[in-house]
């Protein structure tokens, strides 16, 4: 395939994942009872023009598949099927197995097996509905015919899963009772071919040495209709080598009679016998069909009824290699050769007043060239590069800044430049941006397969999918957010027979929910089960050794456990996701991302899983501070205010720890050069300022810092990368001067204790 | 001067499938998304043929066609209309609307081409 082909079939796959989100937008709002026109249309076309492209690029399975569930979609369109809930149900299925379809189409998956499926919906053709099912007056007035067997290729024998009552819809012909006619299906599967006797009786098969075609074409009035052009019709014809031995003009009028847009001739072609029929069929295509269309084969002995004129006698006018010029209309020399030249003046006035329109009333529409594609497709490394380059640009920005005086900077119009750098970084984190929905996206089939899995009734409910998040974020969340809802539909959600038991509905419900709170994202998945079993979670942990059996735990910390590495509550070792590896990993996937996995569990009523994100990875709006002697940089979007404390404000609760009174409320104080180790020379709170933080494990915290340098955005380098994780760091910058600040990673320092102390000694400052 | 097409299909990888394939063959392509801004577009582009989709949003192929056929300066225009399928019924349907003839999709280039001399001279 050539890298052109290429190309459009990146895109069609492109526009197969969106039919594919389309469609099942609209199966699940059918699902849940919206079933307008609208919606149905709108599933029907996102199908259909999977079909189609999919035929372009020769994905004949996808085709094939795409053809059957369309059929299906289209009674529903035209109301012949009505979709019941259970007709939904089975459309549901195909959607999933048209998704398989598309991935193995795009070389992701094998191809899937979709006879059983096909079965299914062809059942749902003929029966108009799900058998067993109710349903609603159908609008099919007359029993429908008996239907054609259906194509059930040859895998199964139409059978086993037909419906709940094992009732398996059989098509009875009439014609079957007589014996001989049509047989359906034998015992093999072999379906009949129909033939017709006529057709065995046509002169010269193929290979006998076949007689010239005699092709008679009559164009109708119709065939002049829609800008038809039956003389294109001729020349097609004389392409595949035939030529011209007729035109009857018998039928044309004097010339006053002559209706310009009617057709008169009937032309006579004979083709060598050796072209196709169907070629020569296909020339009449488009003809229409009340006109006179004849193709014969030439009979060597003149027989009486295969005349090859047409049953308007004897050609008047005889010609060979005629030029055809004139088509159906008789030409201007015919016309003047009868002398009505009044008449044909007549006439080319009225072709020209059909044929022109006065060009100044002529609507002239807004300017809307191309505005076909609002989208165009970057390979995501560019955008990487870009992003890179804004960071370094942004990094010499501070550098001028740290350099020049403030007069030389508004000499140089530094400011300006700044706002446009800004501006720049702005746009490429934005061009990077993508809605929350994409990762949305997998979770309805993968509900719909646990469902089936586990026995489980569950129903999705999803918030805030239009949430923008850095592209790189959406792809790494894919997999935490799996083990989480796996984990909710095994582990949090009770079986039906459990939840009725329990005064619930049989459905249980997962919530899926997308927000953003300032420089964060929280996503996160609810459900409404049991809850965390704390007792059985504690001496589970105990069994395990992950801890102590006389550890005092509050309930908080009991439910932390199950995200401990190598825990595991699950009874049966299933094969969603019992196997231990769920939560520990899906929180060192949380945290490797810069964010925060946090559960909360109400026994009975449900547990939550809320994993807490930066928007982005790159670029953070940073306070400068200075802890020390050190340079760092808290993170901005965290920062509530800074005081200075007086005399009186701050408390001691104990020896090591204080806290400072703020209005009225007290707030932790933390030493982050204690956690790193740096001496602060003996300073005591009074005399530091405390910039209060909010934390999300303590809430409001205050970090004692030497001095408050100044605001800037910072680009973000991993540690991890080079060094390795450190407790309460989040990463490193370059500054202005070239040197490196570190960045401070609030929830780690808000948690952290005394007892956590990293040696950091030695960090060029 | 090459002859000027225009296509109208909601789906972006076969406008361009179109436009390969008929670029190739010497013609001028021009598209538009949806049957609305086809209109629009044909009074502009003044097409020597049109090649539209039939099922797409906003204004369906069909409509597209009944509303270009009403207007007298696009009455001898040809039009094909690009399809899955084309039972009897829907051709019937499409020439009962204003077209002049059908291409049936996945198309080969070859026939694409025979499709449109046959009414586009």
């Amino acid at each position: 395939m050539s890298d052109e082909l290429d190309e459009i079939q990146a895109i069609f796959f492109e526009e197969c994942t969106e039919g594919l989100t389309t469609a099942e937008e609209g199966l699940s709002a059918m699902q849940a009872g919206d079933t307008s026109a609208d919606v149905i249309a709108g599933v029907f076309r996102a199908v259909h023009s999977i079909k189609g492209g999919a035929g372009a690029f020769g994905h004949t399975d996808l085709t094939a598949f795409a053809h059957r569930f369309e059929n299906v979609l289209d009674e529903v369109r035209a109301g012949k099927i009505v979709p019941t809930p259970g007709v939904t149900a089975v459309m549901l299925r195909a959607f999933d197995l048209l998704s398989d379809h598309v991935s193995a189409a795009m070389g992701q998956a094998s191809r899937p097996d979709d006879a059983a499926m096909l079965v299914e919906l062809d059942q749902v053709l003929e029966n108009k509905g799900v058998a067993g099912e109710a349903v609603a007056p159908a609008p099919a007035a007359a029993p429908a015919p008996a239907p054609a067997p259906a194509p059930v290729a040859m895998e199964a024998p139409a059978a086993a899963d037909a419906d709940p009552f094992g009732f398996e819809p059989v098509a009875i012909s009439l014609d079957d009772l007589d014996g001989a006619a049509a047989p359906d299906a034998d015992e093999f599967g072999f379906t009949p071919v129909h033939v017709d006797i006529a057709d065995l009786d046509a002169p010269a098969e193929a290979g006998g040495g076949p007689g010239d075609w005699i092709v008679t074409f009559g164009p109708s009035r119709a065939a002049l209709a829609n800008a038809g052009e039956p003389l294109l019709v001729v020349r097609e014809l004389e392409e595949l080598g035939g030529k011209v031995t007729a035109v009857d003009t018998d039928a044309l009028p004097a010339l006053r009679d002559l209706d310009p847009e009617n057709a008169y001739f009937v032309w006579t072609l004979r083709l060598p016998g050796t072209v196709e029929e169907s070629s020569i069929n296909d020339c009449f295509d488009f003809v229409a069909p009340d006109s006179l269309v004849r193709v014969e084969r030439e009979e060597s002995a003149p027989v009486a009824e295969a005349a090859p004129a047409p049953e308007t006698a004897a050609p008047a006018l005889t010609l060979v290699d005629m030029p055809a010029a004139e088509g159906a209309l008789p030409s201007p020399r015919e016309m003047a050769r009868e002398g009505d030249l009044d008449a044909m003046l007549g006439m080319v006035q009225a072709i020209a007043e059909t044929n022109t329109v006065a060009p100044a009333d002529k609507p002239k529409t807004p300017d809307r060239t191309e505005a076909v594609s609002q989208t165009i497709r970057v390979d995501l490394t560019k955008l990487d590069m870009l992003l890179n380059l804004v960071g370094e640009l942004v990094i010499r920005n501070s550098i001028l800044s740290d350099r020049l005086s403030a007069a030389d900077q508004q000499k140089v119009e530094l400011p300006e430049l700044a706002r446009l750098t800004r501006q720049i970084q702005d746009n490429v984190m934005s061009l990077r941006a993508q809605p929350i929905r994409q990762a949305f996206s997998r979770v309805p089939r993968m509900l719909r397969d646990l469902g089936t899995e586990t026995g489980k009734q569950v129903v999705l409910e999803t918030y805030g999918e239009t949430t923008e998040v850095d592209k790189t974020v959406i792809e790494k969340i894919g997999d935490p957010l799996t083990h989480m809802i796996r984990n909710a539909v095994d582990h949090g959600l009770e079986t039906p027979e459990e939840r009725l038991a329990a005064g619930k509905p049989a459905e249980g419900t997962i919530k899926l929910s997308a927000e953003q709170k300032g420089a964060r994202i929280y996503l996160r998945v609810e459900d409404d089960g049991r809850g965390i079993n704390r007792e059985r979670v504690r001496a589970k942990a105990v069994e395990r050794g992950i801890i102590a059996e006389d550890a005092n735990l509050t309930p908080e910390e009991i439910d932390q456990l199950i995200c401990a590495p190598g825990f595991s509550t699950a009874e049966v070792i299933s094969n969603i996701s019992g196997r231990g590896v769920g939560m520990d990993v899906v929180r060192s996937n949380v945290e490797a991302l810069g964010g925060r996995l946090e559960i909360a569990s109400r026994p009975g009523k449900g547990t939550s899983f809320t994993m807490i994100l930066p928007l982005t990875l790159a670029i953070l709006d940073g306070m400068m501070v200075r802890i020390g002697g050190q340079r760092f940089v808290l993170p901005l979007g965290n920062v509530i205010e800074t005081i200075q404390p007086e005399q009186g404000q701050v408390k001691h609760t104990t020896p090591e720890t204080e806290v400072v009174d703020v209005r009225g409320q007290y707030i932790p104080i933390k030493r982050a050069c204690d956690l790193f180790g740096l001496s602060n020379n003996g300073r005591r709170v009074e005399d530091s300022l405390v910039v209060i933080v909010e934390s999300e494990a303590l809430g409001q915290v205050g970090l004692m810092v030497d001095t408050i340098d100044d605001r800037r955005e910072v680009v973000i380098k991993s540690l991890d990368q080079n060094l390795f994780p450190i407790r309460g760091l989040g990463g490193a910058t370059i500054l202005g001067d070239g040197s490196i600040a570190l960045i401070l990673d609030i929830e780690a320092l808000a948690t952290a204790s005394p007892a956590h102390r990293n040696p950091v000694k030695g960090m060029a400052a | 001067m090459s002859k000027v097409i225009l296509t109208v299909d909601d789906s972006a990888s076969m406008r361009m499938l179109l436009k390969a394939s008929l670029t190739a063959q010497g013609y001028k392509i021009e598209a538009a998304d949806d049957g609305q801004h086809g209109l629009d577009r044909m009074h502009e582009v003044k097409p020597d043929l049109l090649i539209t989709d039939i099922n797409m949003p906003k204004m369906d192929g069909f409509e597209l066609i009944e509303a270009v056929r009403a207007l007298p300066e696009f009455k001898g225009t040809p039009i094909l209309v690009l399809s899955t399928e084309f039972s009897d019924e829907k051709k019937q349907r499409a020439r009962d609307a204003g077209a002049t003839g059908w291409i049936t999709k996945p198309f080969e280039a070859a026939k694409l081409g025979a499709a449109i001399r046959r009414v586009c001279p």
